[in-house]
């Protein structure tokens, strides 16, 4: 235990080590605050039937800034390692192979959720400002930010298997990026294609991220999709520790 | 300390190493010789785990490298060629964190870090970030990783390469205290090192061991044929025709410095030809300035092993 935690938490200052966290952490603060302001003075012009943290949350500028961040979180991960060659003292140290992915992946979960964290505060401020609260209950609260936990270990993960498969960070970058894309286009086929049959329709539902996220941030918590991310997590990482042994067997 | 038996390691079916077969005792300082691309740095890597052997068994410490690679690893320090390092942490944060991973014990990390740091040369950078250190103390931040842990075997492939010569001295006094209480195994093509530092040499071509040896007696071997070389001024005479007929003379080669002509001759092992040429000179009035025995070098050793056409 103590080796794993070793090895995260030099996977977490590594990220603080290096000017991309800050170019992330910056750019999508930009982002979220933009989306933040641009919702809440629509909905100063209009009669809306939602709230500003449901219009937070579901935004074009949220997807946006969502999707692109996962690639610049993983694609180091591996592949940096594999490209310096520090990957030789690392795993001729007795550290065990699942340790090494395992920390990895739980290192870029804490960036990620520490991109998150100033987000919080929007809301805080909101409340103080405007008297009101910015969502019906404190469970919509929770529900998005649950929601963005599960995107966020799923999404990760798939980095971290693209990061593993390759030694040049850009290749590893650009496959995660269209991997994570397409699924999560997958979701909006059904407004796309018109011909499609009902149950196709039904059927991509229930994989599209925007619908999960719909649910959640009302506070509304579906068990289903909870166990479809929880699952792809431990494939993608299971499928990342493979790619990761293989190495032994290709070099 | 290291056994290695049919040792066989393919890349896409081309061999890297076949058929290694060779011990090294406890307290040895062993010395790893060969070209470029003859198979040290695979082998070196298998033994330290970090990729598997097509066929046959290592052991480190009695452990398996590939069955029980967590504890042969415990037992070893590796310093890979070329000493990658994590550019963006500094010398002691580095060496703390190795030291976690090879599980030294919490209260002693700042004791062995600190010591690691003394013997290494490192209190002067230990404030520094990895990534603008020399290539000297990168060098040296590689040795203190490996000696973290106080491992039985020290794995260090080409430990001086790229260092000046005020470097290569001292990390070869390094090494040779640290031989004291460990067990190496060090890759090198500077030939002087393995003679001043190991105790036992293994010479290997094209993934294959040539020679197990000693140096002194990988010397002996090769003196026995070795060659003299004569410097002479020989009037109107061809010289080498004369120095051919000579018994025991294989073959002359002649290299001209003004008046004087330098023969250098290769001679049957076992033979001493010196006192034929003295003999042929005075015959001859020839001028002598330089008649010796060559001694012969591991660099002659390695020639000849690895090199077989310039015999």
């Amino acid at each position: 235990m103590r080796k794993f935690y070793t090895l995260l938490s030099r996977e977490v200052r590594s990220y603080f080590h290096s000017p991309i966290a800050y170019i992330v952490l910056i750019f999508f603060l930009i982002i979220s605050g933009i989306d933040f302001y641009f919702q809440v003075s629509f909905m100063n012009q209009r009669q809306v039937q939602y709230t500003v943290e449901e219009a937070f949350f579901n935004s074009v500028f949220f997807w946006f800034a969502f999707v692109l961040i996962f690639p610049l979180i993983t694609m180091r991960l591996f592949a940096e390692e594999f490209k310096l060659g520090t990957i030789e003292p690392l795993m001729t140290a007795p550290v065990r192979d699942g340790h090494v992915v395992l920390s990895k992946f739980f290192g870029a979960l804490v960036f990620y959720l520490v991109l998150w964290i100033p987000t919080l505060l929007y809301f805080a401020i909101f409340l103080k400002v405007t008297h009101q609260p910015a969502a019906h209950s404190a469970g919509a609260y929770f529900g998005s930010y649950l929601m963005l936990l599960l995107l966020g270990m799923f999404y990760l993960s798939i980095g971290c298997l693209t990061s593993v498969l390759t030694n040049n960070q850009i290749i590893a970058a650009i496959i995660s990026f269209c991997a994570i894309t397409l699924l999560f286009f997958l979701g909006l086929v059904q407004f796309i294609l018109l011909d499609v049959s009902s149950a196709t329709r039904d059927l991509l539902g229930y994989f599209s991220a925007i619908e999960h996220m719909g649910t959640f941030s009302r506070g509304v918590i579906d068990t289903r999709p909870i166990v479809l991310y929880m699952s792809m997590t431990i494939v993608m990482l299971a499928l990342t520790y493979q790619a990761f042994q293989s190495r032994k067997w290709r070099l | 300390m290291i056994k290695v038996e049919n040792l066989t390691k393919r890349y896409a079916g081309q061999p890297a190493i076949q058929d290694l077969n060779f011990e090294v005792g406890q307290g040895e300082i062993m010395g790893f010789l060969g070209p470029n691309g003859a198979g040290k740095t695979t082998t070196m890597r298998i033994l330290s785990s970090f990729m598997p052997p097509t066929s046959g068994r290592a052991t480190v410490a009695g452990f398996d490298v590939f069955e029980q690679s967590l504890q042969a690893r415990a037992h070893l320090g590796y310093m890979p060629e070329n000493v990658p390092l994590y550019n963006d942490m500094r010398v002691t944060e580095y060496l703390d964190y190795r030291a976690a991973l090879k599980a030294v014990p919490h209260r002693r990390v700042a004791e062995r870090v600190g010591d690691v740091k003394e013997l290494c040369g490192l209190k002067e950078v230990e404030k520094k970030v990895i990534g603008t250190l020399s290539k000297g103390y990168r060098q040296r931040v590689g040795l203190a990783d490996a000696l973290l842990h106080e491992p039985d075997l020290l794995i260090l492939d080409e430990p001086t390469i790229g260092l000046d010569p005020n470097q290569i001295r001292q990390v070869r006094e390094l090494i040779k205290n640290l031989g004291k209480q460990h067990t190496i195994l060090l890759s090198t093509h500077i030939l002087p090192e393995v003679e001043m530092t190991c105790s036992r040499v293994i010479i290997i071509h094209k993934g294959r061991i040539e020679a197990c040896d000693t140096p002194e007696n990988l010397l002996g071997k090769i003196r026995q044929a070795g060659g003299v070389v004569l410097e002479a001024k020989v009037g109107v005479d061809n010289g080498g025709e004369e120095l051919k007929k000579i018994s025991g003379v294989r073959d002359v080669t002649v290299d001209a410095d003004g008046d004087w002509k330098i023969f250098s001759l290769r001679v049957e092992s076992g033979t001493d030809v010196r006192e034929e040429i003295f003999r042929l000179a005075i015959d001859r009035h020839w001028t002598v300035r330089e008649l010796t025995q060559r001694r012969a070098t591991l660099e002659d050793v390695f020639v000849e092993l690895t090199h077989p056409d310039v015999v």
